[in-house]
């Protein structure tokens, strides 16, 4: 075979796989919208359920899932974050760090089921926090951080080590080094990792099953120590234990779903966007 | 190896007192004494791993970044040592340092000049425009860029770059200025315009200038020193180093037999 026809089947089969790797995403977002718009009315998202949730809307599952999306955040980003710079910029290549490095990545292995069960453990019943927004944003951020600290490091590794140099060349400390000319230039990838895990707080299920979830609670919360609902278990709970509700009201929990996680991965890519035109090298 | 040169009578700005360098167990400084003199213009010659980025990295302790390193021997900024009496900012902002290839930062030509003294508190805005404008003046730098302040540093020529980096460690009032081949990047008019530049900044700061260019040394400095794997082997007069050289081995690499 010759190179040109080789190169012409290379790419043949790298487009191939691109559009079957886009076509389920656009296959599951068509279909959630086909079988769900005809149930969205402003009634659905703006009223509590009613009548063991066959009726009314869906209004304090999406504003519990906002809670815990953004609970997640308030814990994991810092945490996540500042971890990242240490092991980033402080720590050095020794066996304890290479340990600590080992454990993020199996931390990002574990399967979600187990991350509840650990937040029913210590969150739930050890620190007392009960099943509350508390302890379900706690235990989606633990769920968060190995993802959020691996694409934070390996942002802020990317920023060019001259970078630094000439920043401390000119008497500027790490910490000023780190805090104007590294992570300026690493939050867009910081960023990158975020919008992953803002999406996956709002969409998993397991983790917040045993630590915030109320199967129906047609009230909006009104603290961090109450219960409420979300919409990944809210849709699991339709689903699965209550008969005869409709097909068009559980694909349109989905689409408010898929709504709410992509709307905000939306204003995330935006504000990375902006960023990384300030980016100039 | 050789005698601490101590000729001069005035007192030396850096001092180095048998200096050695290891990375790992690899040896890349072997012992290295010398004096330089306020507001002069050493240059250092030597082939490539001759050790001269390591002595220069030594001078305000880049050095201590590179994992495996040891140091041996004492080096004295006004006679005060630079690891044991200066803290490591104070020395870095007195011994500022020019990379080979010209790295702004990725902001503003006018921030890049002000991002030293910002660190060190300055925040006042009168202040840092005339610091800027100084600082740009004494790099030559000022005509070509007073209009384009705001612009990114990244949009100027490589030898405007290099000058702003040269700027950028004046503005934070380095005494001595380490350069590492900064023209090995340039072509020859932009390389000229920074020869001239750093001639211009003699009269009030000591520069370190490490360079490939033989001629350049020649052009520019008041002596120059011959490193040769990790070892001085002899500082002199340019005048006298470049004609009459004491070592057979500078001969040699001025004549073209290596390196």
């Amino acid at each position: 075979m010759n190179a040109q026809r080789s190169e012409k089947l290379t790419f043949a089969l790298l487009l191939a796989a691109t559009i079957i790797v886009v076509l389920p995403v656009l296959v599951i977002i068509g279909i959630v919208i086909k079988n769900g718009v005809g149930a969205i009315t402003w009634e659905f998202i703006s009223t509590a359920p009613r009548d063991g949730m066959r009726a009314g809307g869906i209004l304090p599952a999406i504003v519990g899932t906002f809670c815990l999306m953004i609970g997640a955040m308030l814990f994991a980003v810092p945490l996540g974050v500042f971890s990242a710079i240490y092991l980033n910029e402080y720590a050095g290549d020794n066996l304890l760090t290479r340990l600590i490095r080992l454990a993020i990545i199996n931390l990002a292995g574990v399967p979600s089921v187990v991350y509840g069960l650990f937040g029913l453990g210590v969150f739930v019943m050890f620190f007392k926090f009960g099943t509350s927004i508390l302890a379900g944003a706690m235990t989606l951020s633990i769920m968060n951080l190995p993802v959020i600290i691996t694409a934070s490091r390996e942002a802020l590794s990317n920023v060019p080590q001259s970078f630094r140099e000439v920043s401390l060349s000119l008497g500027a400390t790490r910490w000023q080094t780190i805090r104007h000319v590294v992570l300026p230039n690493a939050l867009p990838g910081i960023l990158t990792g975020i919008i992953l895990e803002v999406g996956r707080a709002g969409g998993e299920t397991a983790p917040i099953l045993f630590t915030v979830a109320a199967f129906s609670l047609p009230f909006l919360p009104h603290s961090v120590f109450d219960q409420c609902m979300a919409l990944p278990t809210h849709l699991y709970a339709i689903s699965t234990q209550v008969p005869n509700i409709g097909l068009d009201v559980r694909y349109a929990t989905a689409m408010v779903l898929l709504a709410v996680v992509l709307i905000v991965n939306f204003f995330s890519i935006m504000l990375r966007m902006r960023l990384r035109r300030r980016r100039q090298w | 190896m050789v005698a601490p040169n101590t000729g001069d009578s005035t007192p030396a700005k850096v001092a180095t007192r048998d200096l050695s360098v290891w990375y790992d167990d690899e040896q890349a400084l072997k012992s290295i004494s010398l004096d330089i003199r306020h507001n002069e213009l050493l240059g250092i010659i030597g082939p490539a791993n001759s050790g001269k980025t390591t002595f220069l990295r030594t001078l305000n302790r880049l050095i201590d970044r590179t994992p495996g390193i040891r140091v041996s021997g004492q080096v004295r900024l006004d006679g005060r040592d630079i690891f044991q009496d200066i803290p490591v900012e104070e020395l870095r902002t007195r011994v500022g340092m020019v990379f080979a290839l010209p790295v702004p930062l990725p902001m503003s030509v006018f921030d890049n000049v002000a991002y030293g003294p910002r660190r060190h508190g300055i925040g006042n805005r009168k202040a840092l425009a005339e610091l800027v404008e100084e600082s740009l003046w004494a790099a030559s730098l000022w005509d070509e860029v007073k209009d384009r302040l705001d612009e990114p540093a990244m949009n100027l020529s490589g030898g405007q770059q290099q000058r702003l980096c040269i700027a950028r460690a004046l503005a934070v009032q380095a005494e001595v200025i380490l350069l590492d081949e900064p023209c090995s990047g340039l072509d020859p008019v932009s390389t000229s315009m920074v020869e001239d530049a750093l001639v211009g900044l003699k009269e009030n700061h000591t520069i370190v200038l490490v360079t490939n260019v033989i001629a350049q040394a020649a052009r520019i400095s008041d002596r120059t020193a011959f490193f040769l794997m990790g070892e001085l082997i002899e500082v002199d007069g340019a005048d006298k180093l470049f004609t009459l050289p004491a070592d057979e081995r500078t001969a040699g690499y001025i004549e073209g037999r290596y390196g």
